[in-house]
């Protein structure tokens, strides 16, 4: 599969990632080689063979139901981004984590 | 041309856990914004996910009791999309390989007007685990959003119908039916206003015959089965008008205004949706075996199905009167609590489906506040059971036991609400009357049956109501004939 320059600038876009255009055609060709990789990949004959869909052949262990976090609200919030606008504060308010306002 | 509407459901139930899907931080509703929000919570750098067994159970539970393939090996993918109360930039959730596969819930759709009730059978195509996100508060501070993630990573099944309901009213039994089962086999709180249950609903329209999907439009977030009636009706107009003006329906989702009654599109995104879902790297395929499948479903409860099949067998109750009182779980409860303390199966069907849930409904009260408990009904019915009192009279001791004057054999004495059993003062009362009311005695005796009835009329009323009416009419008979 071929990609061009504007799956780059999708791609990017969605993981909201911003490339300069000489940055996109780097990336462009930095992940044709790795599609590449996949399509050698995909020409192996995997007939029989049940896909996994994690590289280790495990399955998840389960946590009983309890409590047993605290409440660190105080310690995490020191560690919130700042303000901004000159302030160094943590951007929190009423145990909140601020945010540039949201509308939908 | 007539047209068809064609519906399905996306339900998020909210599981009733303790703590978090993927970390051990509470679920409590209400607490502080944050306090119940742990690194996991917050997505700090580094952090793992740990899966709750009880998330597992629960959906295994669900899927046990709609008869659904619980798949053995089911995967968590990342679903990635940017929103400040989502700070991973990702939800896990299930994608190719979903817990629950393919089952059905049976609904019963109500009578409406000339139209009969009837059941009918939705598909359920899959159901999945997944994390809540967290919640954005405003107002805190002028000109930002307050975010609180006490929310994020609370366990939610995600339950998908098939496109399989033609009206809104087959999507509010089937939206009420699952509400009733997540709460009956405890998975759920079913707390709407909370928002521990929300439904999005789908919609589309097609002429009638047509097998072609038109195009739908997703109603979303619906919290109430009143404004999912109102939504879906009104979206379904909004289609039809604008297909038969020569508009086109274009894919969106729709937010419903209580308000004005009316859906209205959000505004479309720049780009359409584009989650990029892969599976988790940080969690390892959820294996369910059989033997866990047996341990779950050795800890539910009997389900509401089978229930109303033991109901009809054991107490020889109606299909429609088993069916009525297997509508919730805490209805089935009252009625075996009140047989259980000794009343007789269909008088209490009768009682719980009337008198009570008038009662109830009329207070806007639950069973869990009627001042009246299965216990008490069951002493008032076996007062009626043993002649004590008759069927009016029990009504007038249910009225004083709900406005809690008491129990029921003191509210019987109070009130003088005793019925004559005694046969010798029952027949000195149709002496009387037989005698002041020659002239009616003359009417049976020429072939006047209606008479008969006026002379039981005039002994119950001689009694002031207390005669046993089945002595009275038995002894009136033997008097006459």
């Amino acid at each position: 599969m071929a990609l061009s320059i504007d799956d780059i600038k999708k791609i990017a876009h969605l993981a909201r990632i911003e490339v300069s255009e000489s940055e996109a055609q780097a990336t462009l060709s930095k992940l044709t080689g790795i599609m590449g990789l996949i399509e050698q990949m995909q020409a192996v004959d995997t007939t029989g063979i049940e896909p996994m869909s994690h590289s280790q052949d495990l399955t998840q262990r389960l946590r009983d139901d309890v409590v047993t976090k605290e409440n660190l609200r105080a310690e995490f919030q020191k560690n919130a981004p700042a303000l901004g606008n000159g302030s160094n504060e943590p951007a929190v308010a009423e145990g909140l984590y601020l945010v540039p306002k949201v509308i939908e | 041309m007539e047209w068809e509407v064609v519906i399905g459901l996306e339900t998020h139930a909210q599981l009733q856990t303790k703590t978090k899907i993927f970390s051990g931080a509470s679920t409590a509703f209400g607490a502080e914004p944050n306090t119940q929000a742990c690194e996991v919570s917050i997505a700090l750098p580094g952090v793992l996910p740990v899966l709750n067994s009880e998330a597992v159970n629960c959906a295994i539970k669900f899927g046990l009791a709609v008869n659904a393939h619980i798949a053995p090996r089911s995967v968590f993918a990342r679903k990635n999309y940017f929103y400040p109360d989502l700070p991973k930039g990702y939800q896990i959730s299930q994608y190719e390989l979903p817990v629950v596969g393919k089952g059905a819930i049976t609904i019963q759709v109500p009578a409406v007007g000339k139209n009969a009730a009837y059941e009918k059978v939705i598909n359920i195509t899959r159901a999945h685990l997944e994390e809540d996100a967290g919640k954005s508060v405003h107002g805190a501070v002028e000109g930002m959003s307050g975010i609180d993630l006490n929310r994020a990573g609370t366990p939610l099944l995600e339950i998908v119908t098939e496109p399989d309901m033609r009206s809104a009213a087959e999507a509010v039994a089937y939206a009420k039916k699952l509400h009733e089962l997540v709460q009956w086999i405890g998975i759920c709180d079913g707390n709407m206003q909370e928002g521990s249950f929300r439904c999005d609903v789908n919609v589309s329209v097609r002429p009638k015959g047509s097998d072609k999907l038109g195009t739908r439009r997703e109603i979303k977030n619906l919290n109430s089965f009143k404004f999912m009636t109102q939504a879906i009706e009104f979206e379904t107009r909004w289609q039809i008008e604008t297909l038969e003006d020569g508009g086109a329906i274009s894919q969106a989702t729709v937010l419903f205004n209580p308000d004005t009654g009316e859906t209205r599109a959000m505004r479309s995104k720049e780009e359409a949706n584009d989650y990029r879902y892969f599976p988790d790297p940080d969690l390892l395929p959820l294996e369910i075996t059989e033997a866990d499948k047996a341990r779950v479903k050795a800890q539910m409860p009997e389900l509401p199905e089978a229930m109303k099949a033991r109901f009809e067998a054991q107490y020889g109750l109606t299909s429609y009167d088993a069916a009525s009182l297997t509508a919730s779980r805490e209805l089935a409860d009252y009625f075996v609590a009140a047989v259980t303390a000794g009343a007789e199966a269909k008088p209490a069907a009768n009682w719980v489906m009337g008198a009570i849930s008038a009662k109830l409904n009329a207070e806007e009260k639950t069973l869990a506040d009627s001042p009246v408990s299965a216990a008490q009904l069951a002493s008032l019915l076996k007062r009626i059971a043993d002649n004590t009192i008759s069927n009016n009279a029990a009504k007038q001791v249910f009225e004083a036991m709900w406005n809690d004057e008491g129990e029921v054999d003191a509210i019987i004495e109070a009130k003088g609400l005793k019925q004559v059993s005694d046969t010798g003062a029952i027949e000195a009362i149709i002496d009387e009357v037989l005698a002041a009311n020659a002239a009616m005695v003359e009417e049976f005796k020429a072939g006047k049956e209606k008479a008969f009835n006026a002379l039981v009329g005039q002994a119950m009323k001689a009694s002031k109501g207390k005669a046993n009416p089945a002595q009275v009419n038995e002894i009136l008979k033997k008097k006459l004939s």
